[in-house]
């Protein structure tokens, strides 16, 4: 008579799933805490620029406002045709729409932030400068004169 | 009195209530950060403003790019790959060449007395070229600057620029200043 019963006999042991949801949680809390909710819904194609091996991560996502530029999808199409187009929100607008774009952004920003307001510009790769010059005449308008060239440093992988 | 159980509730389920939420927040998360290169437009100019005073010659950098995204620096014909070497040598004149910008002393702190180069780069597009070739000029531009930052950076501290105190960092912005202007938008090429 051993004093040490074996109290299994035979047969794998069963594994307890009691800390399954505690991993799970883990997991969890790691995507709540990165997550940044899609904001807009782009339409246009946008391929940004790839290999800037210069640029650098914009510090504070809230002082930032974006204006994209690109060809309309082709759902668009019909409407807008096929010539970049700009989009501001969740709408194409036209480039006189800009200065009033900014003065809203402002607004919306407690006052001692408005001098820190950058203005990035997510371009197509695809679009002619001329569009960009536009814009660019009228941020300076508007006295938006921080911008950013949204690219990126590594080519994505695919 | 006899002692009631409490009934123990079923974590089961507690697992897939997690994996709901987590796919939720796995099919809304964008892992993105947005980066870029970061300038600063010049201030809008009307008619009314003064004239901003004639640079010399021999202080400035021309970068054209034309409709069809060829570039012409210095009046020749130049090719992206060398465009940032050219830059550099541009705004170091490590041999003080008389075709290349003159050079100012002044007092800056760390190095002492400083030969600064005047030197601007100017930037002109026409409205035709293709904004992909338009960045990676800016890009090679601005890699310049940071290039020799970097490199005076190591020379003085033995520090690369990124890993210096933000009053070192002016010291040298100081002797490098990033002048990269772009000129008033022209269309030359045509159609926009």
């Amino acid at each position: 008579m051993s004093k040490f019963k074996q109290k299994t006999k035979g047969g794998s042991p069963k594994i307890s799933t009691a800390s399954l949801p505690d991993v799970i949680f883990m997991l969890l809390f790691f995507f709540m805490v990165t997550t940044v909710m899609r904001d807009v819904e782009l339409k246009i194609k946008l391929k940004l620029p790839q290999d800037i091996s210069e640029a650098k991560k914009i510090e504070k996502k809230s002082l930032v406002s974006y204006i994209y530029v690109g060809e309309p999808k082709p759902q668009f199409q019909k409407i807008f045709g096929t010539e970049p187009r700009i989009q501001l929100n969740d709408a194409f607008a036209k480039l006189s729409d800009i200065q009033s774009f900014i003065e809203k952004e402002r607004a919306a920003r407690p006052e001692s932030d408005v001098p820190f307001l950058t203005t990035s510009l997510k371009v197509d790769v695809n679009t002619k400068m001329g569009i960009i010059t536009d814009i660019k005449q009228e941020l300076r308008k508007a006295n938006a004169l921080k911008i950013n060239y949204s690219g990126r440093t590594k080519p994505k992988i695919q | 009195m006899a002692k009631r159980e409490v009934p123990e509730i079923n974590a089961g389920s507690m697992a897939d209530i997690a994996f709901l939420l987590l796919i939720f927040f796995l099919v809304a998360t964008t892992m993105d950060v947005d980066s870029g290169l970061q300038r600063r437009l010049p201030p809008w100019i009307d008619e009314t403003t003064e004239k901003p005073p004639e640079i010399k010659k021999r202080n400035v950098f021309t970068v054209l790019i034309n409709a069809n995204n060829q570039l012409l620096v210095q009046n020749e014909w130049g090719d992206i790959r060398n465009l940032r070497k050219k830059a550099k040598e541009f705004i170091e004149n490590p041999n003080d060449d008389p075709n290349l910008p003159e050079k100012e002393m002044i007092e800056v702190p760390f190095f002492g007395t400083y030969p600064v180069s005047k030197q601007v780069i100017s930037l002109q597009n026409d409205r035709g070229t293709k904004y992909e070739m338009y960045l990676k000029v800016q890009n090679e531009l601005v890699a310049a600057y940071n290039e020799l930052r970097n490199e005076l950076a190591i020379k003085k501290f033995g520090k690369e620029y990124a890993k210096l105190d933000q009053k070192q960092q002016d010291a040298i912005n100081q002797i490098y200043p990033q002048r990269i202007s772009e000129a008033e938008p022209k269309n030359i090429g045509g159609k926009k």
